[in-house]
């Protein structure tokens, strides 16, 4: 619904772009976000907010918009939109909600109750976990439609034999999350999703299911010859129901789009469906065909003006946001962001699990290793920091292996053990150097071929063949050895 | 018939002190409604057995020691854009013939509660647009004083049950003077509060920014009581004013002494304003200053202005608050072949050629390219008229003028152009515009005999100075 008409500045060189005919274009993104809010109730009434009940179950007079109802602002949606500006960085501004006029037999009141040219939240911006920054122009409230389902024909209202209408989504109250066109790959699009749903669920504002529709996308995307800066026409993608929808879809519709400039056409400014069975998008109508909507402010409500003092409780209440916590495990464990397994930790909530165990001195790299590969199972956030520490304290002196320090892992998930305790069970014990060299030797000269090839050979060569000896002396060593110092070892015996 | 004429304070303190039962009141007035509304028509609705077995609650809540409060048995008529639990609301209009609400009014709510015993539902023009009730999609209402004549409208029926001993209160909708012109054509008081006065929730929206509702009664004491009753804050309607309400009924015999009255001079020389009626109004102007009051005349020059911006504002909010009459889900569906034809159909047959009018017209205004032109500039000067009212109300307590520009006309005479009719509200237009509360009292008569309504408007929340200045009137009226 919005122009993009902010400059397209980006922080990053990576563009997505389509060569045909000779010409290169670049992909030009931007995003909106319908996000259903964690709300007891409506947004303008007090029937229950909730998924999965049995249709129209949730509804009351002001849900079906039975005449004489009038609209009440829910508290706690203001409250939850404000939330999300600060949560981004945005402006709280005085708000205005306004009547958007169309017929739709799923619309109990034929408008729709929804933020216009007033926004509450103004001009923030998201860093994704990749580095790059999108900015948000706006984010404003408005109440959801009710679930149509057209039997017969298509699925479509047209060529419908009859359709059934469920009014318990009616009411829902939405935050639309409008970005600026700062997406320039299918992939960058994924994860301002993911992290913009990671944002909602960390500041309780949403539960950002996308297979419930808590959260809904749609893709405004146009392309335009490298070198050039205007904007190319924009077609507006509907029906993405997944993170790799998301990204087909632009994808598709990008080389779409260029495809159609090659050959001399013009992209027609269209509202586009994406199927995703045949991977295309197809035109639902073009701007000509769109409703006028009518906007007017909404004459049963007043202008929402929230006290600064309330706006400053909200913000002073705000838990750190996905960004700021990624930092501060990168600076306490001395890496360098954007991290993979920085941000996969911080994705799975895990962050204050790995900060608490470096906190008690556990090495940081065996940390980092240990939350993301072999905590990520079921019950592995709940194993206590400390215990995480005291078990990276038995790896880093050598009294475990990486390899048993992994298996003792395993078994501190849902164990009230010590690690101590439980490396003692399974026998475990540091191997002597002598043991482990008399146990090297014995796998070199069983296998004289492969160590001819592995002394003579190129790095690479070398490479393949060091796993090989590796894996034979774990299985003679029954997983005891240190894999680091058998590699250590064959290197030495070899002469390098 | 007597009995059935009787004040609402009255029929109340004689309910509360068991002089007479709710129940003979309710068959009194019964009687009353199956005497002669077979030729008035004021009522859509009447169900005599659950007005009997209302009144026997009241009569039972007595008996057992309760008082079931100030409006005890007192019978009340609603204009049928107020929605009543369980009992048919039509707006007269087709559309929502047979729906029955879910849910009461909060105004139904607290009459109610304070003791009140419902008679029934009156007639109206659709959805409350127009003048005459003429425009009600179930035949129109006859004015009681000469059934010759149309009562006023849109809430002519609520007017004429009052005019004709149906009730002693009616409560009615005013949008652009659908409560106050009205009264003045059928004899009566009509009150329109402050916008935010009273709770919105559960009247049927014509034009959500400007409709108000407010009660019909034969004496001004009766307003000031049911203003209290309804009145008050409801947190089911987000524009329901937070201020406490002061007791107005104490209020109404404190006199004008001191009050400045100004006579808004745009209103007397409009066109149209029959002469009759100006002098009336300089009448009454001369009753207050015997009274008390220091009388001047006032300009208000923006108020001219009133009836364009009005018949923008009110069908653009029309044409919104109206589209959920689609057939989809209660009152009348058209069957067709797809749902967009259906609703094409439903419409078509459902709404009258007043509504189907105003509809386009508001649509027009809001269209893209046209909104700032028409919808924006209609703001504008609502605006302005707000201003120009404040600043005379720096100088004036309250403003005198004619409530209609003719007394009641007969059926027909309006009917052949829209605009000749909507000229009917030139007077009382500009007090929705501006939110401001104003009061029709009856004051005379024109040369045919028939009644004069003089207008007393005054700032936001000034019930008290309009219900005092329109009790002297009450008691100077010649």
């Amino acid at each position: 619904m919005t122009a993009p008409t902010a400059p397209t500045t980006i922080d990053s060189d990576e563009v997505f772009t389509v060569e045909v005919g000779g010409t290169t274009f670049e992909l030009v993104c931007g995003l909106e976000v319908h996000a259903e809010l964690a709300t007891a109730t409506k947004m303008f009434s007090g029937a229950p907010n909730r998924f999965g009940d049995e249709p129209n179950t949730n509804v009351d007079p002001v849900t079906l918009g039975l005449p004489g109802t009038l609209p009440v602002v829910n508290e706690r949606a203001i409250e939850l939109a404000i939330r999300f500006g600060l949560a981004v960085g945005a402006e709280i501004r005085p708000s205005v909600f306004a009547r958007k006029n169309y017929f739709y037999p799923d619309m109990p009141k034929d408008f729709q109750i929804s933020q216009y040219d007033q926004p509450i939240v103004v001009d923030g911006s998201i860093e994704l976990p990749g580095g790059h920054v999108v900015g948000l122009e706006r984010a404003h409230l408005e109440e959801d439609t009710g679930k149509s389902t057209h039997v017969g024909g298509d699925g479509r209202i047209t060529g419908a034999e009859y359709s059934l209408v469920d009014y318990n989504r009616a009411g829902v109250p939405l935050l639309e999350i409008v970005s600026r066109p700062h997406v320039r790959t299918p992939e960058q699009a994924r994860q301002y999703v993911a992290e913009l749903r990671a944002v909602l669920v960390a500041a309780g504002v949403s539960d950002g299911k996308m297979e419930e529709g808590s959260l809904r996308v749609d893709a405004n995307v146009s392309v335009r010859p490298v070198g050039t800066d205007a904007l190319g026409t924009r077609c507006e993608i509907k029906n993405l129901n997944s993170l790799r929808s998301l990204g087909r879809a632009i994808e598709y519709e990008a080389r779409r789009q260029a495809d159609l400039i090659a050959v001399g056409e013009r992209v027609e400014q269209q509202t586009r469906h994406w199927d995703e069975d045949s991977g295309r998008t197809s035109k639902m109508r073009s701007k000509e065909e769109a409703d006028d909507y009518r906007y007017f402010p909404e004459p049963d409500l007043l202008p929402v003006t929230p006290d600064p003092a309330w706006i400053d409780a909200i913000g002073a209440a705000l838990p750190p946001m996905p960004a700021a916590r990624r930092q501060a495990v990168a600076d306490a464990a001395g890496v360098v962001l954007p991290d993979e397994t920085v941000a996969l930790i911080v994705e799975r909530g895990q962050d204050s699990q790995a900060l608490d165990a470096i906190t008690a001195g556990a090495d940081a790299a065996r940390v980092l290793v240990h939350v993301s590969q072999n905590l990520a199972g079921e019950g592995g956030a709940s194993v206590a920091p400390d215990r995480l520490a005291a078990l990276i304290a038995l790896e880093t002196s050598g009294a475990l292996t990486a390899t048993q320090a992994k298996a003792v892992l395993a078994e501190m998930v849902g164990s009230d053990a010590t690690p101590e305790e439980i490396a003692a069970a399974k026998g475990f014990e540091a191997m002597d150097t002598g043991a482990l060299e008399a146990m090297v030797d014995e796998v070199i000269a069983a296998h004289p071929d492969e160590w001819e090839t592995f002394r003579t050979g190129d790095d690479k060569a070398r490479g393949k063949l060091t796993g090989f000896f590796v894996g034979q002396v774990m299985r003679a060593s029954r997983g005891q050895a240190d894999g680091k110092a058998v590699t250590d070892l064959l290197r030495r015996r070899s002469g390098a | 018939m007597g009995e059935s004429f009787i004040s609402a304070r009255e029929v109340a303190a004689g309910v509360r002190a068991g002089e007479w039962t709710a129940r003979h009141v309710a068959d009194e007035h019964l009687a009353a409604v199956a005497e002669r509304d077979g030729e008035i028509h004021a009522f859509l609705h009447v169900d005599p057995d659950a007005v009997r077995a209302a009144a026997d609650r009241i009569d039972a809540a007595v008996a057992a020691g309760d008082d079931p409060g100030p409006l005890a048995g007192v019978p009340v008529a609603l204009k049928d854009n107020l929605c009543t639990r369980g009992v048919p609301t039509t707006c007269a209009s087709r559309i929502l013939e047979g729906w029955r609400p879910p849910y009461d009014a909060t105004v139904v709510e607290r009459l109610v509660a304070a003791g009140a015993v419902v008679v029934g539902k009156t007639n109206l023009d659709e959805f409350a647009m127009g003048s005459s009730t003429e425009n009600s999609a179930f035949g129109p209402t006859r004015n009681p004083l000469d059934p010759s004549r149309v009562p006023g409208g849109s809430s002519g029926g609520s007017a004429a049950a009052v005019a004709a001993g149906f009730a002693p209160l009616a409560l009615g909708s005013d949008t652009g003077g659908s409560i106050r012109q009205p009264a003045a054509l059928c004899g009566v008081v009509g009150l329109k509060p402050t916008y935010g006065r009273v709770s919105r929730h559960g009247l049927v929206a014509f034009a959500s920014s400007l409709d108000q509702i407010g009660p019909f009664t034969r004496s001004v004491a009766d307003a000031a009581l049911a203003l209290d009753v309804i009145g008050g804050h409801d947190p089911l309607d987000a524009t329901s004013s937070p201020s406490p309400q002061p007791d107005h009924l104490a209020a109404v015999d404190s006199g004008v002494d001191g009050l400045r009255v100004g006579v808004l001079s745009e209103m007397l020389d409009m066109d149209g304003v029959a002469p009759e009626v100006v002098a009336r109004v300089r009448e009454a102007a001369e009753a207050l200053a015997a009274a008390g009051a220091e009388v001047v005349e006032v300009s208000v020059p923006a108020v001219i202005y009133g009836l364009s911006a009005y018949y923008l504002i009110a069908p653009a909010e029309a044409s919104s608050n109206l589209a959920r009459f689609d057939g989809v889900r209660y009152g009348l569906r058209v069957d067709a072949p797809t749902t967009n034809e259906m609703m094409v159909a439903t419409r078509t047959r459902g709404f009258g050629p007043e509504v189907k009018r105003r509809i386009m017209l508001g649509t027009y205004a809001l269209s893209a390219g046209y909104y700032d032109a028409f919808y924006g500039q209609a703001q504008r000067v609502r605006t302005l008229i707000a201003r120009d009212f404040a600043a005379a109300y720096e100088r004036v307590d309250v403003l005198l003028s004619p409530t209609s520009p003719t007394t009641a006309f007969a059926f027909g005479d309006k009917t052949a152009d829209p605009l000749t009719m909507y000229l009917n509200d030139v007077c009382t237009i500009p007090s929705n515009l501006s939110g401001d509360p104003a009061i029709s009292v009856p004051f005379g008569t024109g040369g045919d005999d028939l009644p004069v309504g003089v207008q007393v408007m005054g700032p936001a929340l000034a019930e008290t100075d309009l219900l005092r200045t329109a009790a002297v009137l009450e008691g100077a009226a010649p």
